[in-house]
């Protein structure tokens, strides 16, 4: 067993900070627009591809009769809102982008530290012999039995363990990034690739989403296991790195 | 081997905390917005600071065909006769009344000549139309076709002085907001009247209404009334976004 490098203490808590202000704010900013869509365009006007009944902007209805911009009637066509709708968006997408400036340093310093420090090789990323079928199985089943090794402060760490850490930092993390940026009308015109790797703004933003629930879901069960496996030990362990 | 990464993670926190100590002189530098010590207002200042340093300044927005067209809601005022909480609520059922004959443009400000522009006015300048999207800072998209005069041309008919730095607008909804240059005198940037090939209807901003197309939805003023350019940072005061809760910056 080895302690908590400080770099990884330190970057851990400018993390949990961020993520609980990101969460929060971003869940804020949903409400104002609950509906998700594939593609660049999607709007009251347009089909959702899901909606979410998370404000009383929920199917609000409060729209005057719409009328075609065209001669065509069943093509485009424009309404006017009549519904003063809940939207808190002056504050949460300002403190959204603050909670996001301040991981940026940590983030870079962290990604760095661990790929030329060896703690991702060393620690996070599975190794190929530890993916074996047998091993993989009893991982699992370990896990759904709830058997948790009890804290040890720090790595090794298990194997399910390292493919949820690998999956928060080289998957869902550049995600939350990429499909972030590429919501930036700015960002977009310089660097249009981010739209087309995304396929549009209203996909972007709809990966985006998702990548949070799965977020949530790691955050939930990554708590429930500090939990399962002594939660005084890994809070000292984490944060004073006893 | 230990040593130089020590050195990279020194090196790592000064630099961590020039750029904190650069959030705080940012809202002292008078090319950029003030943050009255409001910390959101310090992180869009950031925001802002990062896009002017690292992003193309004349990267055009993508431009889509007629086809691409789609419904498109109006959202905020739909009407600035409709509510006398406008002073100019009387002054603009007038004008639309007379079909916007009387709609007068004023161009002032640190500018060589101050002028005034009717609507044939503006007409009568070489046009742009382009296909954007709308990016509403609600969550919600949607594609128009714009058709209107670059505000570049109309800024230049006036003669912007070596001083200016903002272009501020006025609103009969009784809004004020404010671009920098860069993004006034960007091609896409066009006083709109015209919207899917027909003359800007009331709900989207008639007669005239500004497009931005690197920035939120809510940069692209609708009902314009007054242009002033401005040598230092205005947003409007208690009729701007500051003050009003929301960033003045929205590139985001």
């Amino acid at each position: 067993m080895k302690p908590h490098a400080r770099w990884v203490r330190i970057s851990h808590g400018i993390a949990t900070v961020s993520f609980v202000a990101l969460a929060f704010t971003g869940f804020v900013i949903l409400m104002a627009h609950p509906r998700l869509y594939w593609g660049e365009v999607g709007n009251d006007l347009t089909p959702a591809l899901i909606e979410l009944p998370i404000s009383r902007n929920y199917q609000h209805g409060g729209w005057e009769k719409a009328s075609p911009f065209f001669a065509d009637a069943a093509g485009p066509i424009t309404a006017n809102r009549t519904y003063e709708i809940f939207n808190q968006n002056g504050w949460g997408r300002s403190l959204h982008f603050l909670a996001a400036w301040w991981l940026v340093l940590p983030g870079a310093m962290y990604l760095l530290s661990g790929i030329f420090g060896g703690h991702f090789r060393a620690h996070i990323w599975p190794k190929a012999k530890e993916l074996a079928p047998h091993l993989v199985w009893r991982d699992v089943l370990d896990h759904l039995r709830l058997r948790i090794a009890p804290a040890t402060g720090g790595p090794d760490y298990g194997l399910l363990q390292k493919c949820a850490y690998s999956f928060v930092i080289f998957v869902a993390a550049p995600l939350m990034v990429l499909t972030g940026l590429a919501m930036s009308p700015a960002v977009t015109a310089g660097f249009p690739i981010l739209l087309r790797l995304f396929g549009g703004y209203q996909s972007a933003r709809t990966v985006h989403f998702f990548t949070f629930v799965a977020l949530l879901l790691f955050v939930s069960a990554h708590l429930v296991m500090v939990i399962k496996s002594g939660f005084k030990r890994q809070v000292r362990a984490m944060t004073v790195g006893e | 081997m230990n040593s130089s990464r020590l050195i990279t993670r020194r090196r790592a926190i000064v630099m961590g905390l020039a750029s904190a100590g650069g959030l705080f002189v940012a809202g002292r530098h008078k090319d950029l917005p003030p943050t009255y010590g409001n910390l959101l207002r310090m992180g869009d200042t950031l925001t802002y600071a990062a896009h002017r340093t690292l992003l193309p300044g004349e990267a055009l927005v993508r431009e889509y065909t007629e086809k691409d067209v789609t419904s498109f809601p109006a959202t905020g005022t739909t009407d600035p006769s409709a509510s006398e909480k406008f002073p100019l609520s009387s002054a603009y059922r007038a004008l639309k009344s007379g079909e916007f004959r009387d709609w007068r443009l004023s161009v002032e400000g640190s500018v060589a000549r101050s002028q005034t522009f009717s609507l044939a006015d503006l007409k009568r300048l070489p046009s742009r139309t382009q296909v954007t999207r709308h990016t509403c800072e609600e969550g919600w998209t949607a594609i128009g076709q714009w058709t209107g005069v670059p505000l570049s041309l109309v800024l230049n008919a006036a003669g912007i002085l070596p001083t200016a730095r903002f272009v501020l607008f006025h609103s009969y909804d009784d809004w004020i907001d404010s671009i920098d240059l860069l993004d006034a005198l960007h091609p896409q940037t066009i006083l709109a009247y015209g919207m899917n090939g027909r003359d800007l209807s009331i709900p989207h901003g008639a007669p005239v209404r500004l497009r931005v197309e690197r920035q939120l939805g809510y940069k692209s003023m609708k009902y314009l009334s007054r242009i002033v350019v401005t040598d230092e940072f205005a947003d409007g005061g208690k009729k701007g976004n500051i003050e009003n809760g929301w960033a003045w910056y929205t590139g985001i």
